[in-house]
C-alpha cells in the first residue's frame, strides 16, 4: 500500500538539507519561476520547503506552552523511548505495539505537503513517514469501524502545559475511516529525512495535510477503530470556531478572521500573504470525499 | 513615612525620562524584528508585543488614583504621559496590524466589522482618540469638571482592551484572564464608597 501517492520532489528520494537549500536559491534567482508557471494542478506544483528552524522553531504544542518558541524551548523532557502505541477498538489484532516494531514493518517515504494552522501561517514540510492505512491494516480493520480515534500521550510530569486546562487534556483527534485510509494520510516519524523533534510530535504524529493543522495529532500513543464519531480536542473546547472535520477551506472563515489567505512562515516582516487554496491544494485528490457535503455545515 | 519619602524622591524624576523610558521597546522591537529576535514570524510577535506593552501602560494609568487614595503615593504627575503613551503603542499596534499584518485593504474593514474581537479592539482605540487630543492644559481649563467626566472613558477603553486580548487567545489561557482581573479590580476601586473618612470625622 505504500507509495500510492507521489509529489514532484520525489525523485531526489532522500534529499539532504543542503539540496533543499540550493534549490531555494536556484528558485530564488527567477529560474524556478518558468517551472511554476507551467504547473497546471496542485500536484505538478514544485513546492519550496521551509527551513528547519522554521518547521522546528515555530510549533503549536500545547503540551509544552502556548507560545509558539515553548515546544521548541521545553519538549526537551519528553521520553520517547520506549514508545507503545495502543491501537485497540473494532481491530483483528488489538495490542500495543512496539515503535520499533511498527517502523521496522512500514515502508517509511518522503512527503513534501503544504501545512495550513488554522490561525492562517502555512508552512511546506518534507515529511518522512508512513501511510496510516497500511499501520491500520497490520492492525486489521473490522467491517463495522467508521471512524478513527487518535489520542496523544499524557504526562504531565513531561509536557507542562498539561499542567493548565488550556484544554481538556489528553489531546485527542479522529477522522472518518476513508479519510484515515486516504493515500495522502500519514504517519510522521522524520522532518528532513531526520528523526522528528520532540516539538514537532515525536516520535510519531499524524499528518492530514488537506485538514488544518491541528487535526494532525502529535505524539499518539493510542488509535482506536469505532463505529461512532470520536470526540475532539479542539471541537470539545469550542465547537462553534473547530468543527469535526475542518478541512482547509478559503471560502468558510473561522468566525474570529478569515481563512481566504495564509502567511507563509520564513518571509521575514515585510512578508506578503498568499491566497489559501480549497483543501489546502490537495482537492483534486479528497474534494470527492466530501461530494454532496454541504462544507459550510460540516465545517 | 515610606509614601512620603517615595514622593519626595519621585519629584526629581523629569516626565520626560518616563517618556524615554518607557519608549525604548520600539527599536529595540523593530531591531529584533528585523533581525529574527522576534522568532520565526515576526509579523505576529511584533503586533503583540506593542499590544501588550500598551495594555500593560494602560493598567499602570489605572494604579495611579488607587496609589494616591490607598497609599498616599502621588504619581499624578505621570498620568498624562502614562496615557499617551499607551495611546502611542496602542497605534503603532494598530499600524503593524493595518501594514504588515491584514495588507488586503479590502479585508481590514470586513475585519473590522465581522470579528468581535478586532470590532472591541477598534472600539477601545476610538474611545482614546478624544482622550488624547484633551490630554493637554488648555482643554483641562476649557472642559473644566466636563474634561474629568470625559476621560472617564477611560475606563471603558481599558476594558476593551482587556476582552480583545482575551478573546484574540484561544482555549482557556490564564494570562490574559490575570490582565482582565487586574483591569476589573483597578475599575472596581472606583466604586469603593468615599464615606470612610467621613464617618471617622463624624465619631471622634
Amino acid at each position: 500500500m505504500a507509495n500510492r501517492w507521489k509529489n514532484t520532489l520525489t525523485e531526489r528520494d532522500i534529499t539532504p538539507e543542503a539540496a533543499y537549500l540550493d534549490r531555494r536559491r536556484f528558485i530564488g534567482a527567477g529560474i524556478g519561476l518558468g517551472l511554476m508557471g507551467l504547473a497546471g494542478t496542485a500536484r505538478s506544483e514544485t513546492l519550496e520547503p521551509n527551513p528547519w528552524e522554521d518547521i522546528t522553531q515555530y510549533n503549536n504544542f500545547y503540551e509544552f506552552g502556548t507560545g509558539k518558541d515553548d515546544p521548541a524551548r521545553n519538549a526537551h523532557t519528553l521520553t520517547t523511548d520506549p514508545w507503545t502505541v495502543r491501537i485497540d477498538g473494532l481491530v483483528d489484532k488489538p495490542g500495543e505495539y512496539a515503535f520499533e516494531d511498527i517502523m521496522n514493518a512500514m515502508t517509511v517515504e518522503e512527503r513534501i505537503y503544504r501545512f495550513r494552522c488554522v490561525e492562517a501561517w502555512s508552512m511546506v514540510i518534507p515529511w518522512n513517514g508512513f501511510e496510516l492505512a497500511d499501520l491500520l491494516a497490520m492492525a486489521g480493520v473490522q467491517s463495522g469501524a467508521k471512524y478513527v480515534a487518535f489520542e496523544t500521550l499524557y504526562r504531565p510530569e513531561e509536557m507542562p502545559g498539561q499542567r493548565f486546562p488550556v484544554l481538556k487534556w489528553p489531546y485527542v483527534e479522529g477522522l472518518r475511516l476513508d479519510e484515515a485510509m486516504h493515500p495522502l494520510t500519514i504517519m510522521a516519524t522524520g522532518i528532513y529525512g531526520k528523526d522528528i523533534p520532540n516539538q514537532n510530535g515525536a516520535p510519531l504524529r499524524l499528518v492530514v495535510p488537506w485538514k488544518y493543522g491541528f487535526k494532525s495529532i502529535k505524539s499518539v500513543v493510542r488509535i482506536t477503530l469505532t463505529d461512532t464519531q470520536p470526540p475532539t480536542a479542539w471541537n470539545t473546547a469550542l465547537g462553534s470556531e473547530y468543527g469535526f472535520y475542518s478541512n482547509v477551506n478559503p471560502q468558510v472563515d473561522h468566525p474570529r478572521w478569515s481563512q481566504a489567505s495564509e502567511r507563509v512562515i520564513g518571509g521575514g516582516l515585510f512578508a506578503r500573504k498568499q491566497p489559501t487554496l480549497m483543501f489546502n491544494g490537495y482537492e483534486e485528490e479528497v474534494a470527492s470525499l466530501y461530494a454532496g457535503m454541504d462544507l459550510r455545515e460540516n465545517y | 513615612m515610606l509614601a512620603a519619602k517615595l514622593n519626595g524622591w519621585m519629584r526629581h524624576i523629569p516626565v520626560w525620562a518616563v517618556w524615554l523610558v518607557a519608549l525604548l521597546p520600539v527599536p529595540a522591537l523593530l531591531y529584533l524584528a528585523a533581525t529574527g529576535g522576534l522568532g520565526r514570524e515576526p509579523i505576529e510577535a511584533l503586533e503583540h508585543e506593542l499590544g501588550e506593552i500598551a495594555l500593560k501602560l494602560l493598567i499602570l494609568g489605572l494604579c495611579i488614583t488607587p496609589l494616591r487614595r490607598f497609599f498616599g503615593i502621588n504619581l499624578l504627575r505621570f498620568r498624562r504621559a502614562l496615557g499617551l503613551l499607551a495611546f502611542t503603542y496602542v497605534a503603532l499596534h494598530l499600524l503593524v496590524w493595518l501594514v504588515l499584518d491584514v495588507q488586503i485593504l479590502s479585508q481590514i474593514w470586513a475585519d473590522i466589522l465581522k470579528r468581535p474581537y478586532i470590532t472591541i479592539g477598534m472600539a477601545g482605540f476610538v474611545l482614546m482618540i478624544p482622550l488624547a487630543v484633551t490630554s493637554n492644559n488648555l482643554s483641562v481649563r476649557k472642559l473644566g469638571p466636563r474634561w474629568v467626566k470625559l476621560h472617564r472613558l477611560t475606563y471603558a477603553a481599558v476594558l476593551l482592551a482587556g476582552v480583545h486580548f482575551v478573546m484574540v487567545r484561544k482555549g482557556f489561557q490564564f494570562e490574559p484572564l490575570i490582565y482582565l482581573a487586574v483591569i476589573g479590580l483597578l475599575i472596581g476601586l472606583r466604586f469603593l464608597p468615599k464615606q470612610s473618612r467621613r464617618v471617622s470625622k463624624a465619631v471622634p
